[in-house]
């Protein structure tokens, strides 16, 4: 090529040795030009990301190259990039002074054999993995590389941690496929083989060094779980390996990363492009147990156009935060230069597709049923649907609101920002009233994500049984009966048009509650939570499903979920729909609430007796040493007052 | 200082944080005015005029601007009297500032409405802004 024997990059001539050139026009080559000859930014991206070099210093590069200036990679600022890429490597500034004499070529990792075939220069140290290149320069950025490289290993694996049950770390050193096969990628046993195939990304490549590497890579993955012992462990074995993780920087998303990100986001909205609604994505990030407020933070960070909802790029961005944070990274102030969303977005585009989204889908939704707050009970439940009445202060009532079709969830975003106080606590009941009466019409994969609060009951059981008891609860007063014939404290279930008649049932069950001194601890909570948190709102908003005493507002109870999604000033248009369907809801919505709060109760209850039951005994069995302690002393009293008289004298 | 529609305060912010509790009980009192202004407005359309309350109260200290969203959401700025460089433009950009990090923090879906806003994006908003104007 013309253009291979210099470089122009600001003005500059700088020449070119054979081989750089050669490797410089394979790489261009490999970069897809298009027909001006400006490169694929995201090839590109690759590209330097393969270099190993941080990304302080490929902005230099790209600065210095003036491509960023440019805004593109023609074909001289793509060579001067990989010209001062070189120099990076061999420790030299990022300057053009630095480029103007021969340098050995730069490194690129997990490139294309081709382009390793062109580094006849590039000796491999004592890496005992071939093919995938140990420079001699990259000896210097080895060190620190391996410490993020580790960093990466942990948050892959312990992403696998999250989100799947944790597999074993204890794989030993996989250099061989069958090692690489094992890796734990949950589920999806069939990425790596993707990961294989997009890592070799030249189809030449052979597949045997790939694979070699790989499981270099994995292993490394693999040390996670006790990062402090397995760093050591890892550094060591990363001396000895090829590092074939990409960066220097944990804040750095690398492909295996992205695919699993992609993966994930598949899951939750099968179009990549699409975003996910902010409601899903809470639910979703919830169950990674980060404290709400970092997660909170993490969204700042991550939803950079701030439209509630998560691109693509965003999402990933906001999948990387969390899995660093989970692997103790504290979180940034803002958004590192990597996760910017034009970065994630370049890489993104390299990303392949990953279609193994059968059993991953799977997995995922079914851990989509899990509620947030319960996930710890209830993750082995989660196909099932029953929310339970725990009185949770920091519910979030837009669980529920994901459960609603997603155009629904369009308008709650807009109508979030103009609302004011939503209920956070008592409203959930009425919220999955909501939820019930979308439940028929919807198809399936509304239900797992109903749930708040699931237990280990299930709805559906509960329905029947309290649709049972429901007819005798009007009758039988005993409370504590086991509640497989439901609690009286049910409202009775009455016609769907009789609302108010709702009301007699609510007030019975809140008499039937108070008479239960467990019950109305729970009550009380409630009712705290609620008043408290209502404070002076407009009565007819906010009313307790079950402990409301105000007979007007009852009707207006069912407002609730509506409020969620409308706006609060809409609600008098709403009322009107959404009673009669609500109502009818309702009393199934409040029916379940009680015997799942019972049936608590009488769990503690038990509990009580029995811790009580077990301290009697030791309280006997003490008062029994007692009395031996006691006879010992009387006697080693007496037997001083024998010696005494002895003594005296 | 905002408060919700419950006047529950939401946010509080003081920059000399001695004489806090003056400012709540000045906040609180200006709740009143507040509520009167916008009792008043009986218009249905909200424009940014009626959001912004202006000067609610002037004490021998310090004045009180108001402003209330459309979620009656209310932002109470409480400035020294002695602080007369502050125009009402400035005030009312203020509160621009305030109600567009406001609506960040309730576009995060892990922000219950009602909490006390703990947004770092929040409070860094806000305190270069109380910098900038004090």
């Amino acid at each position: 090529m013309d253009q291979g024997s210099a470089a122009g990059t600001g003005g500059t001539l700088i020449s070119l040795s054979d081989s750089e050139q050669r490797c410089y026009s394979g790489l261009y080559a490999l970069c897809q030009p298009d027909s001006s000859g400006k490169l694929a930014a995201g090839k590109v991206a690759e590209l330097f990301r393969a270099s190993q070099l941080p990304a302080e210093t490929l902005h230099q590069v790209t600065e210095v190259c003036g491509a960023k200036r440019l805004g593109y990679f023609g074909c001289g600022q793509f060579y001067g990039a990989l010209k001062l890429m070189a120099a990076a490597q061999a420790g030299l500034p990022v300057r053009l002074e630095s480029i103007a004499g021969e340098l050995p070529l730069p490194v690129f990792v997990g490139i294309t054999n081709e382009l390793e075939m062109r580094y006849p220069n590039q000796p491999l140290t004592n890496e005992s993995q071939s093919h995938i290149l140990g420079s001699v320069t990259g000896s210097a950025p080895r060190p620190p590389a391996d410490r993020p490289v580790l960093r990466h290993p942990d948050t892959s694996m312990d992403k696998q941690e999250v989100w799947s049950p944790p597999q074993s770390p204890g794989i030993s050193p996989p250099r061989s496929p069958s090692a690489y096969r094992s890796y734990p990628y949950g589920a999806q046993r069939n990425g790596t083989d993707t990961l294989l195939v997009y890592e070799a990304k030249v189809p030449g490549l052979p597949s045997v060094p790939q694979e070699n590497s790989s499981p270099s890579h994995y292993s490394l993955r693999l040390q996670p779980e006790q990062p402090v012992i397995t760093r050591v462990a890892s550094v060591e074995r990363l001396v000895e390996r090829v590092e074939v993780d990409y960066s220097d920087d944990p804040w750095r998303i690398t492909e295996e990363q992205r695919e699993y990100y992609t993966i994930q986001f598949r899951s939750l909205q099968p179009d990549l492009s699409a975003l996910i609604m902010g409601t899903v994505a809470k639910n979703f990030f919830t169950k990674s147990k980060l404290p709400i407020l970092e997660l909170s933070h993490i969204w700042e960070l991550s939803d950079v156009d701030k439209d509630g909802a998560l691109t693509f790029p965003e999402f990933c961005t906001a999948f990387h935060l969390i899995v660093a944070r989970k692997n103790g990274y504290p979180l940034p102030e803002t958004l590192p230069a990597t996760l910017r969303p034009g970065f994630v977005e370049a890489a993104v585009v390299t990303a392949p597709p990953s279609e193994k989204i059968g059993s991953v889908d799977l997995q995922m939704t079914s851990r989509q049923g899990v509620t947030t707050k319960q996930e710890a009970r209830d993750e082995s439940r989660k196909p099932e649907f029953s929310p339970k009445r725990i009185p949770e202060p920091h519910e979030k009532p837009t669980q529920h609101v994901s459960t609603l079709k997603p155009d629904s969830p369009q308008e709650l975003d807009a109508n979030m920002k103009s609302r004011t106080r939503p209920r956070s606590y008592s409203s959930t009941s009425i919220d999955d009233a909501m939820k019930k009466v979308e439940e028929p019409p919807t198809p399936p994969p509304r239900p797992q994500k109903t749930h708040s609060r699931a237990s280990s009951l299930d709805l559906n059981k509960l329905f029947q049984q309290s649709g049972q008891g429901s007819r005798r609860s009007q009758h039988s007063l005993s409370a504590k009966s086991g509640w497989l014939p439901p609690p009286p404290a049910l409202p009775p279930r009455p016609p769907a048009t009789q609302i108010f008649s709702f009301i007699p049932g609510s007030e019975k069950s809140s008499q039937k509650v108070v008479q239960q001194p467990n019950f109305a601890d729970f009550s009380k909570f409630r009712e705290e939570q609620e008043t408290s948190v209502r404070g002076g709102l407009s009565t007819e908003d906010l009313t307790p499903p079950k402990l409301d005493s105000t007979v007007v507002h009852q009707g207006h109870a069912p407002q609730k979920p509506v409020r969620r999604k409308i706006h609060p000033e809409s609600q008098s248009a709403t009322p009107p729909s959404a009673t009669p369907y609500s109502a009818a809801t309702l009393t199934k919505s409040t029916q379940r609430p009680p015997p799942k709060q019972k049936r608590e109760i009488q769990m503690a209850i038990r509990k009580n007796r029995e811790t009580n039951a077990v301290l009697t005994r030791l309280n006997s069995e003490l008062q029994q040493q007692l009395k031996v302690v006691h006879r010992e002393r009387v006697t080693l009293e007496s037997q001083l007052e024998l010696l005494r008289p002895v003594a005296s004298t | 200082m905002n408060c919700d529609s419950m006047n529950y305060p939401l946010y509080i912010r003081s920059v000399p944080t001695q004489g806090e509790l003056k400012f709540h009980y000045t906040v609180h009192t200006s709740l009143d005015v507040v509520e009167e202004k916008i009792s008043g407005v009986g218009k249905a359309l909200a424009d940014q005029r009626e959001l912004y309350l202006g000067l609610l109260y002037p004490t021998e200290d310090y004045k009180v601007y108001g402003y209330v969203t459309n979620s009656k959401v209310k932002f109470v700025i409480v400035v020294d009297s002695s602080n007369t460089s502050l125009r009402d433009n400035e005030i009312r950009s203020m509160f621009r500032k305030l109600h567009n990090s406001f609506t960040d923090v309730m576009c995060n879906p892990f922000y219950n409405p009602g909490d006390p806003i703990q947004s770092k994006a929040f409070d860094s908003i806000v305190s270069t802004m109380m910098v900038q104007a004090f």
